[in-house]
């Protein structure tokens, strides 16, 4: 167990000018896993990041590196690299030298180098730009090189700072296929921030969830989309129904003004609750005595599915996603299933009672 | 109708004035002569006295004078600008205007200045005599020239190496680091080629007012030194000589145009391209 952890951050915590940025981060990263810090800006995770880069040092707590600190190595001896936010490329070099530059530092054999960069240059799609100057690049060139410049190294860590932050959706998409393709094709441990939900869902062995400094909750994909710890995790991962309730007994609990099976056990009696239903998991059906019933507010067509406003009885507004059309002003029942009410814990997150 | 370009007119009217004009005065003075008969014609013997060995010498030493200046100078404000650099942005601010303190006084002033400290009879003398150390002379010596150059210019060198500094993106100084090169390698490898273009800057604000002063030379050499800029005045303010002085200051033109672009050049060939 202790051995696949390539990296273990225990209680760091950073301030800046007497400000907490990051408050007791505990995390650790297997060797050759795809670990996400996903969060909302200013949630602490690029500081995370570097921290981890070398380029911050944490206020307290203790950064090991293959069971060793490296709190006191200068990012220069660090055997990771890092895939900038906006790339930073040097602008004095071509394409060549700026993925050579790590080689070059190395005094590797020149032939070498040449075959390295060729290789890295052939793996993100870029052969035969080795004299292109980088002015002269598309974003997602840009991207690709600063990525090949990491890669090239051969780094046991990638770190990367929202990478595709600057592309459009479409080249987003290709690139997340790509990096993941890569990382599994190299068994190189990514290390990988962003705000982006999807992203982090698509891409990730491991997503940690951060907000004002903390970790909220880390885990696989599906367990983070599927059981969120709290509501801002929910509301952050995908969109979500989000109602207060209270647990009556175990495999039971009451909201909207009715009682429904569920999955979960182990709250007291009566305990307050919230409820997250998932817009893909409500049925729509005749309103009968056991569904939530309410009106259609909108409706507007997504492609793959239609995103339906309803709301019920007591003033809440569902938000529901069905491949099935239906009219505005017509008056219809909500279904649940045990399975697809997730219940969480009430936080600080909660404003209501 | 582009009504945006008579904005320029003013600095346009400006420069046919005070830059075009003269130019070709400078230009009509140098080339053109009255011939016995009263007519204008062309003539070459400005230029050949212009060009003259005595004159030759002191341009060459004008030249030596002033890249000794732009060498000292580099060799003083790339260091300066780079510790200026690593300062914090807030503390950074207040040293450059330290830095640039000086150059809110008079040149002339500063420099008369001077003159009274590295004076036989000033302070300068006085605390070496104190101290055991003897009485020097040390005004009406090429050292006092030199020293008077390096620091009337130094802020002009300074000055445009330290904003190239500035504009530097940090996250390029993390990226070296991270591709693994020390603070040594930093510097040579990313840091350097992207100020050359303020030291280049730096170079021509220096070198190319270093040339033609005149002032300096005389205030704290004397008649010891004579630079090229002294000549020039001599020739239109002491011997009324418009002739020549136009062909010497054409022959200083041509000079300063050649060194520039052979800095230009080499910067060319400097710039780090293939592997």
């Amino acid at each position: 167990m202790e051995k696949d952890r390539l990296v273990l951050i225990k209680n760091v915590s950073k301030e800046f000018d007497g400000v907490e940025v990051l408050s007791n981060i505990n995390l650790y990263i297997k060797r050759n896993e795809f670990v996400t810090l996903l969060g909302p800006s200013g949630c602490g995770k690029t500081t995370l990041l570097r921290l981890l880069g070398g380029f911050e040092a944490p206020t307290s707590g203790d950064i090991l590196f293959e069971g060793k600190s490296i709190v006191d190595v200068p990012p220069y001896k660090r055997r990771l690299n890092t895939v900038f936010q906006r790339y930073a490329l040097f602008p004095h070099y071509d394409v060549f030298d700026n993925v050579a530059f790590g080689l070059k530092i190395k005094k590797l054999p020149k032939d070498e180098i040449k075959k390295k960069v060729g290789e890295k240059l052939a793996l993100v799609g870029l052969s035969g730009y080795e004299k292109r100057s980088v002015d002269t690049l598309s974003g997602g060139q840009m991207q690709r090189v600063a990525i090949a410049r990491a890669l090239v190294n051969e780094p046991e860590l990638l770190l990367l700072d929202e990478p595709l932050g600057a592309l459009d959706l479409k080249f987003r998409k290709e690139m997340q296929l790509e990096l993941k393709r890569m990382q599994k094709q190299l068994g190189i441990t990514f290390v990988y921030v962003t705000h982006d939900q999807e992203e982090a869902l698509s891409m990730s062995d491991t997503i940690a969830v951060m907000d004002s400094g903390r970790i909220l909750q880390i885990g696989t994909p599906q367990d983070i989309y599927n059981e969120p710890i709290n509501s801002f995790v929910a509301d952050f991962i995908g969109e979500s129904n989000i109602i207060p309730g209270i647990m009556k007994e175990d495999y039971l609990v009451h909201f909207s003004d009715k009682d429904f099976r569920c999955v979960d056990r182990g709250y007291n009696n009566d305990d307050p609750i919230m409820v997250v239903v998932r817009p893909e998991d409500v049925k729509l059906v005749p309103p009968t005595e056991n569904t939530i019933n309410g009106v259609v507010t909108s409706i507007v067509f997504m492609g793959v599915h239609y995103e339906i406003r309803l709301v019920d009885d007591r003033g809440f507004e569902w938000l529901i996603q069905s491949i099935h059309s239906a009219d505005v002003g017509s008056r219809l029942g909500i279904h649940l299933e045990p399975d697809d009410i997730h219940i969480m814990d009430r936080s600080q997150y909660d404003s209501i009672g | 109708m582009n009504k945006r370009k008579y904005i320029a007119a003013p600095y346009l009217v400006w420069m046919v004035i005070f830059t075009v004009i003269p130019l070709l005065l400078i230009l009509f003075y140098a080339f053109i002569t009255r011939a016995e008969s009263g007519a204008l014609i062309l003539t070459d013997k400005y230029i050949k006295s212009a060009l003259s060995g005595s004159s030759m010498s002191v341009l060459l030493l004008s030249m030596e004078y002033a890249l000794i200046t732009t060498v000292l100078c580099l060799l003083l404000a790339y260091p300066a600008a780079l510790f200026l650099w690593q300062l914090k942005s807030r503390i950074g601010s207040i040293v450059n205007l330290l830095f640039m303190l000086p150059m809110w006084m008079n040149f002339l002033l500063r420099t008369y200045a001077w003159r009274a400290i590295l004076d036989s009879n000033g302070p300068l003398n006085k605390l070496l005599q104190t101290l055991g150390l003897g009485s020097h002379r040390m005004l009406y010596t090429e050292g006092a020239v030199l020293f008077g150059l390096v620091y009337n210019f130094l802020p002009f060198m300074l000055l445009p190496i330290y904003t190239s500094f500035t504009k530097i993106d940090n996250s390029l100084v993390q990226a070296a680091e991270d591709l693994g090169a020390n603070r040594w390698q930093t510097l040579l490898r990313v840091v350097f080629p992207l100020t050359k273009p303020g030291i280049i800057t730096g170079i021509t604000m220096v070198f190319m007012p270093a040339v033609s002063t005149f002032v300096i030379s005389r205030l704290l050499g004397g008649s010891q030194t004579m630079m090229f800029g002294d000549l020039l005045e001599n020739n239109f303010m002491l011997l009324k000589d418009w002739n020549t002085g136009s062909a010497l200051a054409i022959v200083m033109m041509i000079m300063m145009l050649l060194s520039m672009a052979l800095v230009r050049k080499s910067d060319d060939d400097l710039i780090p391209g293939g592997g």
